[in-house]
């Protein structure tokens, strides 16, 4: 985790969003990962798509556990609040911290081991509740900080640096999070910040769990020949199967899109996704085509990305548990405390 | 034997049966007609068919730990008849169901033998397999009223509180209370000399569990996040917290909750949980037992460290792994005080009885919130789940909780910068922000090595630093946790020191033993860390009993640890077997160790 601040030199020119800041004012300390790591990248697209989205820095909380993905959120939005947890935890730290105060937007940030190995069951559970948050694997098939141990992502045949070649299943975080019911679920790669931008920032809106599996290639440990979570080996298997375009709220669609293949999705806060499909046959709100067409990619050897389901109408964990809509944590005490009378006549039930 | 309010009744049933409606009533007859009593429910990890018991202690003098014998066995159970007919007092009264004849093998010279045909009674007034067998307990405390001479009107008026919105229960539980007394009444020679008058000892007292008062307190205490993972004896807590909240804590216009439960997948889960509420700024705490604090370990060691504030209810039960789940102890002191790698310490409450269950939990929420820190609040199987005789919960209405150092929207405005771990103040206690309060206030939660700015650190000196500053925190947590409670006489050289749910059989010990020309001094400990209270006790002390339920002397090794006492002035005495300590217990080892004394 990076100490060093990044020298604040802003251009007058620079474009500013509605709250009045740049996109470096969204920047965070200098990142301390190997060059050329594709976590970085994936830490530029986050801040360009919460500086798109008009974020108040400080209602913004980062979220991670352990690992060198969950290193990252101290490398974007210096003026948001971090919660860097233990390992595999950050799913059950975001629930209380949700549970607390429901007006933050809440953006996580692990890993495959992260979510896959150490997390698998709290990563499951936090699909379960679908609490209200954007989930961002960072995806890279390999344990970089104890040097390159296979991660629960890697595929069979996928190589080490050195040792034999995996033999063990991959976990696929996507197709476990349709089975588990997540309401929001997309794939993309940490090289096309023009399809992940969009998708960070309906991760962001979108009322429940969004996922979002982020192939983001460890340039250390595994981006050789022969492993499946190269540069080289993502970018020649790479499937755009939809893309999407957010559209803020209030905000009319534009874009000219072909007969058939555009499909608009209104978010809860009035935003547009508007889906673009490159594969027709496709429909990403169909919880049961997602998860064919999904296991046949894999049987085809084909990395799939972009939007891949959607249920934009899903009760999040607060909607499901009944809570008041004022976050708990800014309730009055005297609302809360049912005071002495009350106490005195509930004495009664005891006797 | 003859006593008036001096009685132990013992229910020997199979659980799932429904006894512990009709033992309830028992008990809360006695108590309201204003005679002390003591309950204490055994009963095994299972749902149906197996054995349990239920024990009625009336205590005039109004003691608050478990007997040591039995007078009156109502023996339920064929499974365990001959067991209980032996458990009973000589001169003691074994009552069963004479439905069906007993062996002539099992009998005692020394007891009466009541035989009430409760079964058969039970099939000829009532219909239905499930109602015959709830009416046969409520039965069985119509037998005990005709022989202790409990009130029937005052059990009339309980039947009818408990089912006002049910007019036929009460018909029918009444019929099956008047089958019970009228046999007894025909039968045998009522009331025994071991009867029951009605005293006033029991104004503004109430009968509740400890569970149940804890649950009323971090509802008081303000707690909106309630997060855990369902574990024996833990289980009850929630379950209270839960029901008060949907009282207490509904929205009037909108009906929403003002408070969240997550029933997490595990006790990982369920202190993540907590740690992410009260980070941001809600109250929050977690119920468990023994094996959800193993699993919490790393997570409490994190709050430490990164110091974020929690409530922690270990309700212990007996250990070591899953032991015997529905069995009481003391087990946790050691695991608690130190959970997690690394240097850690934590602050521990010890509430001895579900009075203090109630208030402590508030006061835990205040600690947890002043000190940035986990707090775990050390009740037990017996304080949670058995009723307790206590007195009427009290509340304050001017109070208010105890935030803390957080600081608001205005402070930060008004300052250059802020840094999360500074001591400003010299007390170890740096001020916090919460989240979506300012831009300036965000810094960022970790368990990594950081520096007092909050930045990441790897340097040597800037590391220690903070751990360093930890502990002048922990000599500000030592000046204000709860003090002990202390009885002391200047002739007594020698004491017990003890904690928790031994009060009660160490009170009763304390009183039998000056019977017995044996002085002592007591001193219940209340709080980890130890503050000097609890060492100037101990200096004033040549001997010190240090009593406890645990096997390994936990409680006595901590004051070795912490408060740096002399090993060779502790002696240790011991209960461990599952069961609740009684006075019995006490007075033998404290005499044993007198005898040892006097032969050295």
């Amino acid at each position: 985790m990076s100490y060093n601040p990044r020298p604040k030199i802003t251009h007058p020119k620079l474009p500013k969003n509605k709250r009045g800041l740049t996109a470096r004012d969204y920047e965070g300390t200098v990142s301390t990962l190997c060059a050329g790591c594709g976590h970085d990248s994936i830490t530029a697209a986050i801040i360009q798509a919460v500086f798109e989205l008009d974020l108040e820095p400080h209602m913004l909380a980062k979220m991670s556990g352990i690992g060198c993905s969950s290193k990252t959120p101290a490398y974007f939005v210096s003026q948001s609040h971090g919660f860097n947890s233990v390992h595999g935890r950050m799913p059950s730290v975001t629930t209380g911290a949700n549970a607390a105060n429901r007006d933050l937007t809440y953006i996580g940030v692990s890993g495959d081991g992260d979510s896959l190995s150490i997390g698998m069951g709290q990563f499951a559970h936090v699909i379960r509740r679908n609490l209200d948050m954007c989930y961002i694997i960072e995806n890279n098939g390999v344990y970089g900080l104890t040097k390159g141990q296979y991660s629960a992502s890697a595929d069979v045949g996928s190589t080490g640096k050195k040792g034999p070649a995996n033999r063990q299943m991959p976990i696929d975080p996507v197709s476990t999070a349709i089975g588990l019911g997540a309401t929001y679920i997309a794939r993309s790669f940490s090289g096309d910040k023009q399809q992940l931008v969009p998708l960070i920032k309906g991760a962001l809106t979108h009322k429940g769990f969004s996922l979002l599996d982020v192939i983001s290639p460890c340039v250390t440990f595994n981006d050789h020949e022969g492993s499946t979570k190269s540069y080289a080996h993502t970018r020649q298997f790479y499937q755009h199967v939809i893309d999407a375009d957010f559209i803020p709220p209030a905000e009319e669609i534009k874009a000219a899109y072909d007969e058939g293949s555009a499909m608009p999705v209104e978010m809860h806060d009035g935003s547009k996704i508007v889906f673009r499909k490159v594969n027709k046959e496709y429909d990403p709100t169909s919880r049961a085509a997602a998860f064919s067409f999904l296991r046949d990619s894999v049987n085809a050897g084909e990395i799939i990305t972009g939007l891949l389901y959607i249920d934009a109408e899903s009760s999040d964990m607060h909607d499901l548990s009944g809570s008041v809509d004022t976050p708990l944590s800014k309730i009055p005490y005297e609302e809360l405390n049912p005071g002495k009378a009350t106490l005195e006549k509930l004495m009664d039930r005891y006797r | 034997m003859s006593e008036i309010n001096d009685v132990v009744i013992k229910i020997a049933t199979v659980n799932g049966t429904g006894s512990a409606s009709a033992n309830g009533l028992l008990m809360k007859a006695i108590f309201r007609m204003g005679v002390p009593v003591v309950g204490k429910n055994y009963f095994p990890s299972n749902i149906q068919g197996l054995p349990t018991w239920y024990e009625v202690r009336v205590t005039k003098d109004g003691f608050q730990s478990r007997s040591d014998r039995v007078d009156v066995m109502v023996a339920m159970n064929s499974q365990t008849y001959s067991r209980d007919m032996n458990e009973l007092a000589s001169g003691g009264w074994l009552i069963y169901d004479s439905t069906w004849p007993r062996s002539r093998l099992l009998n005692r010279e020394d007891i009466t033998v009541l035989g009430v045909p409760l079964s058969k009674m039970c099939n000829e007034h009532f219909d239905g397999a499930r109602a015959r067998i709830l009416m046969k307990n409520i039965a069985y405390v119509g037998v005990l009223a005709a022989l202790l001479e409990i009130d029937l009107v005052v059990i009339t008026k309980l039947l009818e509180e408990t089912f006002a919105s049910k007019k036929l229960l009460v018909a029918s539980n009444i019929e099956a209370i008047r089958l019970g007394y009228d046999y007894a009444k025909e039968n045998f020679s009522c009331p025994l000399p071991v009867k029951i008058e009605p005293m006033d000892k029991t104004k503004d007292h109430i009968i509740i569990d400890g569970n149940t008062a804890a649950g009323l307190g971090c509802v008081y205490a303000g707690a909106t996040v309630g997060a855990w993972y369902p574990i024996t004896p833990s289980t009850s807590l929630m379950d209270a917290y839960k029901s008060f909240c949907k009282q207490y804590r509904m929205d009037s216009d909108t009906g929403g909750k003002k408070f969240c439960i997550v029933q997490a997948e595990d006790e990982l889960a369920a202190i993540g949980v907590v740690l992410g509420a009260t980070w941001n700024g809600a109250r929050a705490f977690t119920p468990t037992s023994g094996p959800g604090i193993s699993l919490m370990g790393e997570f409490i060691g994190f709050a430490y460290y990164a110091e974020v504030p929690a409530v922690i209810f270990d309700v212990q039960r007996t250990g070591p792994s899953t032991g015997m789940p529905t069995r009481t102890q003391q087990c946790d002191f050691l695991t608690c005080a130190y959970s997690s790698h690394g240097d850690t310490k934590h602050v521990l409450m010890f509430p001895a009885n579900p009075e203090e269950c109630f208030y402590m939990a508030v006061k835990a929420f205040d600690l947890a919130d002043s000190l940035q820190t986990p707090v775990l609040v050390l009740s037990d199987l017996d304080i949670g789940m058995n009723d307790w005789m206590c007195p009427d919960l009290k509340w304050d209405d001017d109070y208010q909780p105890d935030k803390g150092k957080v600081l608001t929207a205005e402070d930060l405005d008004s300052m250059e910068t802020f840094h999360r771990y500074l001591d400003s103040d010299g007390d170890g206690i740096p001020y916090r922000t919460l989240p979506g309060e300012h831009p300036k206030g965000s810094y960022f939660t970790r368990g990594s090595g950081h520096n007092r700015y909050g930045g990441y650190t790897e340097d040597s000196a800037e590391y220690q630093e903070v751990v360093d500053r930890l502990l002048v925190k922990w000599e500000t947590a030592r000046s204000i946790v709860p003090r002990p409670a202390i009885e002391y006489s200047k002739f007594n050289s020698t004491a017990i020191l003890s904690v928790g749910s031994c009060d009660g059989a160490v009170k009763e010990a304390l009183i039998r033993l000056k019977e017995k020309s044996i002085g002592l001094n007591y001193c219940r400990v209340k709080a980890f860390p130890f503050n000097d209270d609890v060492k100037d006790f101990i200096d004033k002390h040549e001997r010190i009993y240090v009593i406890e339920q645990n096997r390994d002397a936990q409680l006595r090794s901590l004051l070795i640890l912490d408060a740096e006492v002399n090993p060779e002035k502790l002696v240790a005495l011991l209960h461990y077997d599952g069961m609740s300590i009684n006075a019995k217990f006490v007075i033998q080892k404290v005499e044993e160790e007198v005898a040892k004394g006097r032969a050295a």
